[in-house]
């Protein structure tokens, strides 16, 4: 049993830390949001010179070999600055992904790409018909003589438009025409029959909806073995949700940070904000959350390679209980900057809508909260 | 970073969990399970202290020359988890976890070698002065003077609050012995003997329908002054370090796991008509085990930095506030779970002795109650608005 972190984790922290401090000021903030991008490709190069493009891939595909933990330590440091980067997509995701779920070639082709820089990623895995539920998958991949047409619709799509690969999750129809397994897909950018509507999205960064019509891919793009891809799916978001959790923790460690500095130089009736009782009391409520929320994200992150139920359940009681912290901490954090707090001159308003951002992705706290009393046995999905 | 025991932590539960075993008997299993309010009756507790004490374990934070087992952080952390786990009585804490430590860290050497052996043998049973009706949250305005007669404090005033004072034989208290400019000056720390004259203690009811806490009154009561624990008039810094064993001291989230599981073995018999079902019910089980996953990660940051040397910092106000909190939603989801079987009111203690059948199934007899003792868990030991005070004040720097 030890939670202290070992002299490498140290100083990552710190480099990240220290980085984030000088790179995402408020003005590179200003600046991202109008980037039709949505990130700097200069930032992610120097990412990949300080080894984090790396950081979880296996030492055989060219990274360092790092866990959950070193996940949590840069994505905390990423909250803190509200960093727009996709790396959660790139590396979080799709690297785990192409781990998972890639055959050994596929391995070699792209995780080392990923590690120096030269490839990013998305995941376009949800459709608005599924809500948050991982298992529904309308979108279909038909085989063909030489490889699989892809058709149907995906939302949410982190980081597409600027993505060189789009990983796509499709239902395979079975040899009667009725749907199958769910199988994934690399889909190169500009591939025929894709339509990206791409958008700024809520918090800083990009998103895209996606349209497949008979789109044509070779029988190569086919990540793995055709064997259901669910399993690995379930893997590297229930993953992805730990590290958001730890990105979130930064998030509203930097609005605490904040609004307590706010409230003790902000003087009405004579005296500082923060010598009401009221507004300590609701200080401490919002202290007391965002240390329960560091406790759940860590907790999530060292559960990230446990049977899949505990991880499950570690995962989606980390993303519900969370997303609860941090609506209040957001609501708090603007609640006590007046008005203020609801301007665009501040930059309160863009870590809370990084926050409600964060609690939307992947499911909310009441989505998750039954995905945990499911995984209990208490009631069914 | 890792979440896993070592082999000999793993021994060493393996040792709790057999000596549990063999010295837990099925009546003190029993009555625990049966009582609803915060401390065993004497009887039950006192046989488990007596069981503890004899393999050596009867003070697990207590150092080893005055009979603590020398434990790691971890050790404890393990001891107190295997006994959530068991179901084991719940000790009276005043003398272990309260007295004791004040008189190791600012007693004589002659009331280390008197009290110190008592209280690990169980044959002293203490209860806490602190709160008078006067003095509640703000304990520092207390009233109960003791004036100096030659070798003798003379006591007048009243304790309120003090729980099992009608079984203790001993109390520490905090009397006034003389006025400062602050009102935290002038106050000591002095342990009575309750069998002295002029003492006098008058039960009172809890809505739980339990009788644990009472009034105590002081007329003329002669304490050796031989009794005053450290210096005269610094009884306020004695006494908040104490406060501060009973807000940091011991494993919470053990204990509040065992309590949810509980409720959700209720909640999933035939005995509630399978309260389970009802999906409001089993998400709110789970909002609550969530809330119990973090507390325990909070718990196990403190415990690594305590096994690292490190200091946790001000973490125990928050853990205090959340630990009440969370007790108290266990509490109000096991009044849920139950539903109509909550109605019937039995109003003999203790549950596990009665000598009548009760109206309901006996496993239900202390859901109510201990919903409505709990209610105190936001108010003792420093209420959760004390403890937000505190929380600002020295989490925050406000």
């Amino acid at each position: 049993m030890d939670l202290t972190l070992s002299d490498e984790q140290r100083l990552l922290r710190e480099s990240a830390d220290r980085f984030v401090a000088e790179t995402f000021t408020s003005d590179h903030r200003k600046k991202a949001a109008n980037d039709p991008l949505g990130y700097s490709p200069a930032i992610w190069k120097q990412f990949a010179e300080l080894g984090w493009l790396a950081l979880p891939i296996s030492e055989a595909h060219g990274g360092l070999g790092g866990g959950a933990i070193e996940i949590g330590l840069l994505m905390e440091a990423f909250g803190r600055g509200l960093v727009s980067e996709p790396f959660l997509s790139t590396v979080v995701i799709g690297a785990a992904l192409i781990a998972e779920r890639g055959t050994e070639a596929q391995k070699q082709a792209i995780l080392p790409r990923i590690a120096e820089g030269g490839l990013t990623l998305a995941f376009a895995h949800s459709e608005r018909a599924a809500r948050f539920d991982l298992t529904h998958v309308d979108t279909t991949a038909a085989k063909t003589t030489d490889g699989w047409r892809l058709n149907g619709s995906k939302i949410a799509v982190l980081d597409g438009a600027a993505a060189d690969q789009i990983i796509v999750s499709a239902r395979v129809a079975n040899a009667n025409g009725a749907s199958g397994k769910l199988a994934l897909f690399l889909v190169p950018a500009g591939t025929p029959g894709v339509t990206l509507r791409d958008f700024a999205r809520l918090g800083g960064g990009r998103g895209c909806n996606l349209d497949l019509r008979d789109v044509q891919l070779p029988a190569n793009a086919l990540l793995g073995d055709g064997s259901d891809a669910l399993p690995a799916i379930e893997t590297v978001v229930d993953r992805a949700m730990a590290a958001l959790g730890a990105e979130a923790v930064g998030i509203m460690q930097t609005l605490l940070d904040t609004t307590l500095e706010y409230t003790k130089i902000r003087k009405q009736f004579g005296r500082p904000l923060s010598a009401n009782q009221v507004i300590r009391h609701r200080l401490a409520d919002v202290a007391m959350q965002v240390d329960e929320a560091r406790s759940m994200a860590l907790r999530a992150a060292l559960m990230a390679n446990a049977e899949p139920v505990a991880r499950g359940r570690a995962a989606s009681g980390a993303k519900a209980k969370i997303g609860k912290c941090a609506r209040f901490v957001a609501e708090q954090a603007v609640q006590l900057h007046g008005a203020m707090g609801v301007t665009e001159e501040l930059d309160i308003g863009a870590y809370f809508k990084r926050l409600l951002a964060f609690d939307t992705l992947f499911g909310g706290s009441a989505h998750h909260y039954r995905r945990h009393a499911a995984l209990s046995g208490r009631v069914h999905a | 970073m890792d979440l896993t025991f070592s082999a000999e932590e793993r021994a060493f539960e393996q040792e709790v969990r057999d000596y549990i075993a063999e010295s837990l008997t099925p009546e003190m299993k029993r009555a625990t399970a049966l009582t609803p309010s915060v401390f065993s009756d004497p009887d039950i507790g006192m046989a488990w202290q007596r069981a503890l004490h004899r393999k050596g374990w009867g003070a697990p934070g207590w150092p080893v020359e005055h009979g603590g087992p020398d434990w790691t952080p971890a050790q404890r952390w393990i001891f107190e988890a295997e006994c959530a786990r068991a179901g084991v009585p719940n000790v009276n804490v005043m003398g272990v976890k309260m007295v004791g430590p004040v008189i190791i860290g600012f007693g004589s050497p002659e009331q280390k070698n008197f009290y110190l052996p008592r209280i690990l043998s169980g044959e002293d049973y203490w209860c806490q002065g602190y709160s008078e009706p006067g003095s509640g949250s703000d304990l520092s305005s207390l009233k109960t003077r003791a004036v100096r007669d030659g070798d003798d404090y003379i006591i007048n005033g009243t304790k309120i609050w003090t729980t099992h004072a009608h079984h203790a034989n001993r109390m520490f208290a905090l009397v006034r012995t003389s006025d400062g400019e602050r009102q935290q000056d002038g106050i000591s720390f002095i342990l009575i003997d309750m069998k002295t004259p002029g003492i006098t203690t008058r039960p009172i009811l809890t809505i739980g329908g339990d009788h644990e806490v009472n009034q105590v009154f002081f007329d003329d009561v002669r304490v050796p002054v031989a009794n005053r624990v450290g210096e005269e008039g610094k009884g306020w810094t004695y006494g908040k370090y104490l406060l501060e064993f009973e807000r940091g001291s011991g494993i919470a989230s053990a204990k509040l796991r065992e309590a949810l599981k509980t409720i959700t073995d209720l909640a999933g018999s035939e005995v509630t008509g399978r309260a389970i079902e009802d999906p409001d019910i089993a998400i709110r089980m789970s909002e609550v085990e969530v809330d119990i996953d973090a507390l325990e990660m909070t718990e196990l940051r403190v415990l690594s930095a305590l096994q690292t040397g490190q200091n946790p910092g001000a973490v125990s106000s928050l853990i205090k506030l959340r630990v009440s909190e969370i007790r108290q939603a266990v509490t109000r989801l096991g009044v849920d779970v139950i539903g109509q079987d909550g109605l019937a009111v039995e109003p003999a203690r203790p549950f596990y002795r009665l000598n009548h059948e009760p109206a309901i199934p006996e496993e239900l007899l202390p859901v109510v109650p201990e919903y409505l003792n709990g209610r105190a868990y936001t108010i003792f030991g420093g209420s959760s608005e004390i403890q937000r005070d505190i929380i600002a004040k020295m989490v925050l720097g406000l």
